[in-house]
């Protein structure tokens, strides 16, 4: 498709030189003042025009080309293809071009808006008149709705009133015949014996009722095209434009508005409504006639789709009519529900299930409507169903984005079916992570917390489970050859989710609504059958967005937990600490530091576990920092000198097996930082319960021999070991002054995480230098 | 509203770096909303390419997202097969947040037919269902009347027939609904500009 011959032309037309471009603007120039537009002048210009919008820098173009160009653009004699191209190269060349309308376009906007405005009083002036040439009136409706949704403000109430009558006309008093058509009739019939045929609905059946963009015909009538023109736009016009349009001075206007108030709006005195109000029932109307066109089967798949299309479109507009008037909302609601009935449980009309929860959570109070049942099939079971597709789950998720604070507050089953929301992300995590992100806060409620917390984990469980959904779906188990044609690995995982035994599990990760409990027991089993799925890009891009969530939550969560969660939260990271960041850890703790000591046994199992070193030790060490910073009768009185002493023995018994000075010994797998880190909480521990200091002195006596032995010099760096023997010297010297020392290991003012041990720049280290230094100037004895 | 319609790379491209993306046809509906008045028609240029850059290049990580996760291979069509190119053309939407791109919370949908994607950008809270089907549409316009199967430049040196079909498809930026019949219309239309 892409070819080296399209490339090398881009570079060529990037690399023209400037003398080079002025000569072929002169030869282009000569050609475009012939009389016949040639090939060679077509080519021309098709080569300028890449020229200039090759460049990110635009390119100047003499002024009499440009002009040239300029002229070819106004003339209507001129064939389209010259005037496209002009229209192109004066939008991609530089200067900006100017146009006859303005002929100094200065940077100021309200400069600009004036100008503006005087285009727009061109566009209403068109529409104003009477035309025998519908084109230009045709394309004139889409700049006016461009222009009044850009500067919604520029139009005056008297242009907003004009437009709205002739926006009534084409949307309500379309023709209702077909379109003259040229080739119509065939050679036998002449002019006098073709009737216009009628149009018909999109299943073939004659049409009875006024004209909309679900009536075909052999060929439109300029006017029809004008009803299908105005229906693009109606639903911009109607959100932008009335509220803006600036009141005129007119008496006029005065008094359509006191007719307002004595008329309400019903279909049989709209005759008497003001233009505005009388375009908003017109427009209600053509919606509700298009909710009952699309109940026909369409013969064209075209017409189909167009019918869904409307469908959500004409649902947008009665809700924005409905918002701005709310009398409207007892008409609507007879046919929103019939629409609701007739789409519920077809999985190819889902999509128009959105505009129409939004209408219901709209308007279903105002008109006391039960809405239970709409959002409990869109939470509870489009989700699990269409979870696959894209532009669904995007809907979806911007759905619940826009109306997150409502949704919280008022549908019940919303923050239940969190497990089916992020089934959208665990499908398409990359695509989707942005919006839930910002989503999460809104799905988190106290009593499913802790669940959402282990959903989260699981993501990529999640991920690999309803990929195995999708190919068993697929692929009859009697089909080998389809099915070992994914690998063995996919392969083996698909008769894994087939299996009766494993039917719980896979239950259970695919369940649609929180509550059943926070995670199953055999997790540990869903994950070794799932395993074989890890590297697939799917579930890996799932791994991937997990920590994003997760940061996400803690922020939410640390913000309003109570104790008791608090609690909860703790012991699923200490479960769950292979997946999770330690700075979690951190923040839980500082934020609620008598977590040690109702936790105690647990931090306590997990510290004296030297297996935990090795597959986690990131969070470990953090563990080991958070005992000694915390664990301390000045943050929870219930901290006994036996707590104390059992957190120091089981630390003790950890950093003796780790350092053990054997023949045989391997390297250190772990780093230098978790060996300081030990000793200091030692350390810390000790000056709390004083009788402890001499066993800690005495363990970190050892540490040198253990830094200077064979296998750690060669796997650590000078400076690390020098670090370790210098720290466990100056924790020594210090714990000779026990008073001292409680102050200088008291916990850091600023909380800070377990520093790397040679920043000079963290209090810790620095006191204790200097605590060091008066001590050598005092004392004589050195530990060897 | 539409607020542009590229047609860029989506396959490595040997003089760009890997994940960079030529673009081969943009169109920006303007005009472009409260930017500021502080930068010249230069700067504002310049600003916009970069912008259309930057969202060629999310679509081209999504396409390559996508394709990588459906695991698909990926049977090249060549001149004439056209439909069934597009039958077997991946698509996607999202999000352009808060970035300050196009306004605020602009939504990309695209189409990727082998190596190039179709993309258009929308205002917030546009018909999605509407300009997906316009999008196919304009894409099997793009594939037929630039041969773009095919090893030609037509893209690049015809590049007004995309004007000329965008100008009846989706004027200024306007979504239409279409019926069967206005498309065949249009078809008709177009085809004759584009014997001309």
């Amino acid at each position: 498709m892409y070819a080296a011959a399209t490339e090398s032309l881009i570079k060529q037309a990037r690399e023209i030189k400037e003398e080079e471009l002025q000569r072929f603007c002169g030869r282009i120039f000569k050609l475009l003042h012939t009389k016949d537009v040639s090939g060679d002048t077509v080519d021309s210009l098709q080569r300028l025009n890449l020229i200039v919008s090759a460049t990110k820098y635009a390119r100047e173009l003499p002024s009499d080309l440009v002009m040239k160009l300029q002229t070819l653009l106004r003339s209507s004699s001129c064939p389209e293809q010259l005037q496209v191209l002009s229209s192109s190269i004066i939008r991609e060349s530089f200067p900006p071009s100017v146009h006859s309308l303005c002929s100094d376009l200065s940077h100021d906007s309200r400069t600009s808006s004036h100008v503006a405005s005087v285009v727009l009083a061109q566009v209403s002036h068109i529409l104003e008149s009477r035309l025998s040439d519908g084109q230009i009136s045709r394309h004139a409706l889409p700049i006016l709705s461009k222009m009044s949704t850009v500067y919604p403000e520029i139009l005056t109430d008297d242009q907003v009133n004009l437009v709205s009558r002739k926006l009534v006309d084409w949307l309500r008093y379309a023709s209702m015949q077909q379109g003259a058509s040229m080739s119509s009739g065939g050679f036998f019939s002449g002019p006098r014996t073709r009737q216009p045929a009628p149009l018909t609905e999109v299943d073939g059946v004659v049409t009875g009722d006024f004209f909309t963009v679900l009536c075909l015909g052999q060929s439109y009538t300029e006017d029809q095209w004008m009803n299908m023109y105005t229906f693009s736009m109606i639903k911009s016009w109607l959100l932008h434009v009335p509220s803006y349009a600036q009141p005129c001075n007119d008496d006029r206007s005065e008094v359509d508005s006191s007719v307002m108030s004595m008329v309400s709006a019903t279909s049989s005195s709209s005759r008497l409504l003001p233009p505005k109000e009388r375009l908003r029932e017109k427009a209600f109307e053509y919606c509700q006639r298009l909710i009952e066109q699309s109940d026909r089967k369409a013969l064209k798949k075209t017409d189909t789709e167009l019918q869904k299309a409307c469908i959500v479109e004409s649902v947008s507009i009665m809700d924005i009519i409905c918002g701005e008037d709310p009398s409207y909302v007892y008409r609507a609601f007879p046919c929103i529900k019939a629409l609701y009935g007739r789409l519920n449980g077809d999985l190819a009309y889902a999509r128009a299930l959105l505009p129409i929860a939004q209408f219901y959570l709209n308007h279903s109070e105002i008109a006391a409507v039960d809405s239970e049942a709409v959002f409990c099939q869109l939470f509870s079971h489009c989700p699990a169903e269409q979870f696959n597709e894209p532009m669904l789950a995007f809907e979806f998720v911007q759905f619940c984005l826009l109306n997150a604070s409502v949704l919280q507050d008022r549908v019940a089953n919303y923050r239940q079916s969190f497990p089916n929301i992020l089934k959208f992300l665990a499908w398409n995590s990359s695509g989707l992570i942005a919006e839930f992100v910002e989503l999460l806060p809104s799905l988190i409620a106290s009593d499913t917390a802790i669940e959402l917390l282990h959903t989260i984990l699981d993501l990529p469980c999640l991920a690999a489970a309803l990929d195995l959904q999708q190919r068993s779906a697929c692929y009859q188990a009697s089909d080998r050859t389809a099915w070992d044609q994914q690998g063995a690995k996919v392969a083996a995982c698909l008769d894994a989710f087939r299996q009766p035994s494993y039917r719980g599990l896979f239950l259970y990760i695919l369940r649609p609504e929180a509550g059943t409990g926070d995670t199953i027991d055999r997790l540990k089993m869903l994950h070794e059958i799932l395993a074989d799925m890890a590297e697939s890009p799917r579930v890996v891009r799932c791994a991937q967005v997990v920590p994003v969530l997760l940061h996400v939550y803690f922020n939410t969560v640390t913000q309003k937990a109570d104790e008791k969660m608090m609690n909860q939260l703790l012991l699923v990271l200490l479960e769950r600490s292979s997946l999770v960041f330690s700075t979690h850890l951190q923040a839980l703790c500082k934020l609620h530091p008598p977590l040690i000591v109702d936790q105690s046994r647990e931090i306590l199992e997990f510290a004296s576990s030297p297996a935990n070193i090795y597959s986690k030790e990131d969070f470990y060490t953090h563990v080991v920092w958070v005992i000694g910073e915390y664990l301390s009768v000045s943050y929870d009185p219930r901290c006994t000198v036996e707590l104390i002493t059992s957190f120091f023995e089981s630390l003790e018994a950890v950093l003796f097996e780790i350092t053990q000075v054997r023949q045989s010994a391997s390297p250190p797998s772990f780093s230098p930082r978790l060996i300081t880190v030990l000793m200091t909480t030692l350390a810390k521990l000790a000056t709390r319960s004083q009788d402890l200091i001499p066993r800690v002195s005495l363990c970190l006596s050892k540490m040198r021999t253990f830094a200077r032995s064979a296998p750690v010099m060669t796997c650590y760096s000078e400076e690390d070991t020098e670090e370790i023997i210098t720290r466990a010297h100056e924790l020594i010297n210090l714990l000779k002054l026990p008073n001292v020392a409680q102050f200088v290991l008291a916990p850091s003012a600023g909380g800070d995480g377990p520093r790397w041990h040679r920043d000079t720049n963290a209090s810790l280290p620095q006191g204790m230098r200097a605590v060091s230094g008066l001590l050598h100037r005092h004392s004589s004895s050195l530990p060897t | 509203m539409v607020v542009c319609f590229l047609i860029h790379t989506v396959c490595p491209v040997s003089a760009l770096s890997a994940g960079e993306t030529r673009i081969l046809y943009a169109r920006v509906f303007g005009p472009e909303t409260g930017d500021g008045c502080d930068f010249t028609p230069e700067q504002r240029r310049l600003m916009q390419k970069e912008k259309l850059h930057v969202v060629a290049r999310q679509v081209r990580s999504a396409v390559a997202l996508s394709r990588e996760a459906s695991g698909g291979l990926c049977v090249e069509a060549v001149l004439g097969e056209e439909a069934a190119a597009l039958g077997e053309a991946d698509s996607g939407v999202f999000s352009l947040g808060n970035a300050e791109l196009f306004p605020d919370r602009s939504v990309v949908l695209w189409l990727g037919v082998q190596s190039l994607a179709f993309s258009l950008v929308c205002r917030p809270h546009e018909n999605l269902l509407l300009a997906e089907g316009t999008l196919r549409n304009i894409a099997r316009h793009c594939l037929e009347e630039l041969r773009l199967l095919g090893p030609g430049a037509e893209v690049l040196l015809k590049s007004d027939r995309v004007d000329a079909l965008l100008h009846r498809l989706l004027p200024h930026g306007q979504l239409l609904f279409f019926n069967h019949r206005f498309v065949l219309a249009l078809d008709k239309d177009i085809a004759n500009y584009v014997s001309k």
